[in-house]
């Protein structure tokens, strides 16, 4: 077993709890936002894919890194792109324009 | 800087990040600073990608570049899709995220053998069987969303063994790389197979399931993403992974008790399997029409009117029709609140954003549980293409598929009015008695053409 397998447990397993009490807090009303928004955070796997490209050591790392990155990329921009969307429509009667 | 410092700095960033993550999704609880949360998780994934571009490691950046400007090209335009797209959109975007992880864990197998350690091996494995399986199922899904494929259950006799076969062949594979790291030529057979798993696990879902489906298939890919933490030994996916999974977890288990159903039944139990219960062979039973006139007039009568929008409302394209009812009953002086059951459409929230989307304020926007203690006191529930989130069999007959299933009880209300084309069953094959008590009545025709004539209706009568 690898020496920081167990850290990596830790952070795990804390960040586990942080999000099951942060997300079960989150209002139904946007369970949508909510889940378009973690997927374009969960698309920091793009730093991963960053690495595995420009390591460049063979040409297969290379293009399946290449790859990855444009598929995360995507993600992460039109994750935070539709959420922001989808967030500015909600509105109260009151903010709204007559 | 040296090479150590620099490495210090990119894990301070991904640290940075990492609050920002936390932040960014309790900022979601509330529509008020829910856009700060979109800011803050854009200024994570800035620092963290502009970090790691500084890492030393990195010797070429064509192919990143590249990559970049390609992602942002399929990106933008996904991010740009009509309402109405949002479940697929979301659908692939799974597909996508998995992807991207099991490519990378690929890429790292290939990197490490034939020197794999075996634990090495345990984590790789894992993640690139779930990423697989996370990647066609979301396809799949998908595809059923947009309609590519057919949105009923896809069944034959013998699934479940064929699906279960095909998994466990997978997890041998894994097992026999586990013990022979060196065997490089099984990983792609273990990938495969684990991709033929994904279509199978998702092609016998039916539509109406898809919240729950779609939810579990976050879930995964956000666990995968984790997972492949594990194997870079990367903190911030470890830690992005989880919350990304933890969510997905929660709402499926929200969806899953809104339907009152288990995980195991949601994936194995193709719901289009059971109707050929109760009620079907039943005698002919009378229901109430009106026209668009007479429940013109009720409604402007009323002081109180629930609206129930389900996926037939989404269909239609109805959401701004809508929005217009509600205007102009508001005008008139009628209380008009949205009851939104929690599965309703085919995504969690999924009615939210279209109302919201066509300007109906979200704090007329009631769950159920407090729309059902106010639905005793409502003069009229206006029921727009939901069918099986009303039905009061899931609260009386023990019988029927849904038995056990929360509903919105609009039949507790004085007058029930129910949109729908014809008397045809709805998606699940289920009979509703809704549709036969003395109290409903049936407006038959499109969604979005009889909410229209509705408003005509009441435009012209003061």
């Amino acid at each position: 077993m690898p020496s920081d397998f167990i850290p990596n447990l830790y952070v795990f397993i804390l960040a586990g709890f942080v999000g099951f009490e942060v997300i079960k807090r989150v209002s139904p009303l946007l369970h949508t936002p909510l889940m378009s928004l973690t997927n374009a955070l969960d698309a920091i796997v793009v730093v991963a894919a960053i690495i595995i490209a420009g390591r460049h050591e063979t040409a297969l790392s290379t293009a399946l890194g290449a790859i990855a990155v444009a598929a995360s990329f995507s993600n992460m921009v039109g994750g935070f792109l539709i959420t922001d969307r989808m967030l500015r429509m909600f509105k109260t009667a009151k903010s709204q324009k007559p | 800087m040296s090479a150590i410092a620099t490495q210090q700095a990119i894990d301070f960033a991904y640290i940075i990040a990492v609050i920002l993550f936390v932040l960014a999704l309790k900022w979601l609880s509330s529509p008020v600073s829910a856009r700060r949360g979109v800011l803050a998780g854009e200024i994570a994934a800035a620092l963290a990608v502009g970090a790691t571009l500084c890492n030393p490691e990195l010797v070429q950046y064509k192919w990143i570049i590249i990559a970049l400007i390609i992602g942002a090209g399929i990106g933008i335009p996904l991010g740009m899709v009509h309402m109405t797209a949002v479940p697929q959109r979301t659908a692939l975007s799974h597909a996508f995220g998995a992807l991207s992880a099991t490519l990378i864990g690929i890429a790292e197998y290939y990197v490490r053998a034939p020197r794999v350690s075996k634990f090495g091996m345990v984590e790789i494995g894992l993640e690139v069987i779930i990423g697989s399986l996370t990647l066609t199922g979301s396809i799949i899904a998908a595809g059923k969303l947009q309609e590519l494929l057919p949105q009923r259950p896809i069944t034959y006799k013998g699934q479940n063994f064929v699906s279960l076969s095909v998994l466990a062949t997978a997890i041998v594979i894994w097992a026999v790389l586990i013990i022979h790291p060196e065997y490089t030529g099984l990983f792609p057979a273990m990938t495969v197979v684990s991709l033929i798993f994904g279509i199978l696990l998702v092609t016998p879902i039916g539509g109406a399931d898809m919240p729950t489906v779609i939810s579990l298939l976050n879930s995964y890919a956000g666990f995968t993403a984790a997972l492949l933490g594990f194997v870079l030994s990367s903190k911030v996916l470890v830690v992005a992974g989880a919350l990304d999974g933890s969510s997905g977890f929660i709402l499926s288990v929200i969806m899953c008790k809104a339907m009152n159903r288990s995980f195991t039944n949601v994936m194995f139990g193709a719901f289009g399997q059971v109707q050929t219960s109760s009620a079907a062979t039943g005698e002919e039973r009378t229901v109430r029409s009106a026209s668009a006139e007479e429940a013109a007039s009720i409604l402007a009568a009323a002081n109180r009117v629930a609206i129930v929008p389900g996926y037939g409302m989404a269909v239609a394209q109805a959401q701004h029709k809508v929005r217009e009812l509600y205007d102009i009953l508001t005008k008139k002086g009628v209380d008009v609140r949205f009851g939104i059951h929690p599965v309703a459409g085919r995504m969690p929230g999924h009615m939210n954003v279209l109302l919201a989307e066509a300007d109906v304020p979200y704090d007329r926007l009631v769950e159920m549980d407090d729309m059902n203690s106010d639905l005793p006191q409502t003069d009229v529930a206006l029921i727009i293409g939901a069918n099986d989130v009303t039905n009061p069999a899931a609260r009386t007959d023990s019988g029927s598929p849904i038995y056990g299933m929360p509903i919105l009880d609009v039949d507790k209300a004085r007058t029930v009015m129910v949109i729908k084309r014809s008397m045809n069953p709805g998606f699940a094959g289920i009979d509703n008695p809704l549709y036969y008590l003395d109290r409903t009545l049936m407006l038959f025709g499109d969604a979005k053409s009889f909410v229209g004539e509705l408003v005509r209706e009441l435009g012209g009568s003061h």
